[in-house]
């Protein structure tokens, strides 16, 4: 499958996260401006997906941090512009609902 | 600035002016707020909002049991030595379930995020202030012009 055979909603996440593959997530960083994934970025991303299958939501940009070790100025730099949005789209996963 | 009604917010500067754990916190939530989304911006601590940023006084910030209704609790009882750390302890503890940072924490986290942070330079010299006083987020001491000027394009929100 590629992305544009997915159901996606009005933000761009796809609604069906069980359709999500590692290609899947490079083509949806793309869309956001991020040619390449680095390990980096990878450990963020499977963080997210990892917290949102067991909890049912995205991680805060606190827990994130302290998980990864990937830390608060990074995590920007990693994702500019709305880390926690563009990490969950790139994770195949819903907006965070969390204010924090 | 002009805003058409549905032109998505680009830039925000937050103005705090109180002291008490009720008056910081939420514009802290919506400085960090605002940089999760990718929108621009910027802190200015003013009068006692200043003690979320002073270095000796940050890591005290109290909820105020006395004149706040929203507490649902008689001046009296309010008064009551111990009743304003009770609260803030209380208070704490469920922001600590929701991942909401103690105060120091939470300066580090919005600066790291590029928030800007100024204290008012009015403010500073009435309280015989200086730079040194400041945890060292703080990226300067400004005048309401400069404020002003640093505001250009940004929505102006004062708690």
């Amino acid at each position: 499958m590629s992305l544009k055979e997915l159901q996606r909603d009005a933000d761009g996440h796809l609604t069906n996260n069980k359709e999500w593959t590692e290609e899947i997530a490079k083509e949806l960083a793309a869309e956001e401006g991020i040619d390449l994934l680095t390990e980096r970025h990878w450990k963020v991303i499977n963080l997210m997906r990892k917290e949102f299958l067991e909890k049912g939501d995205a991680p805060s940009i606190r827990k994130l941090t302290k998980e990864s070790g990937v830390d608060t100025k990074e995590l920007y730099a990693l994702f500019p512009k709305g880390p926690a949005k563009k990490a969950a789209k790139i994770a195949g996963i819903p907006k965070p609902k969390g204010c924090v | 600035m002009e805003n058409t009604g549905n032109e998505p917010i680009k830039k925000v500067s937050i103005i705090v002016s109180k002291g008490s754990l009720e008056g910081i916190y939420p514009a802290l939530i919506m400085a960090n707020g605002a940089r999760m989304e990718g929108i621009d911006a910027s802190m200015f601590f003013t009068f006692f909002g200043m003690d979320a940023v002073i270095e000796k006084r940050m890591d005290y910030i109290k909820v105020a049991t006395v004149g706040n209704p929203g507490l649902h609790m008689s001046t009296i009882v309010g008064m009551i030595p111990g009743m304003s750390a009770f609260a803030t302890k209380m208070m704490k503890k469920e922001m600590e379930k929701l991942d909401i940072p103690p105060v120091r924490e939470f300066i580090t986290m919005i600066h790291d995020a590029g928030c800007e942070i100024y204290a008012c330079k009015a403010s500073v010299e009435m309280f015989h202030l200086a730079k040194k006083d400041f945890c060292k987020e703080v990226d300067d001491i400004i005048s309401v012009g400069q404020f002003y000027e640093k505001s250009a394009g940004a929505q102006i929100i004062f708690t």
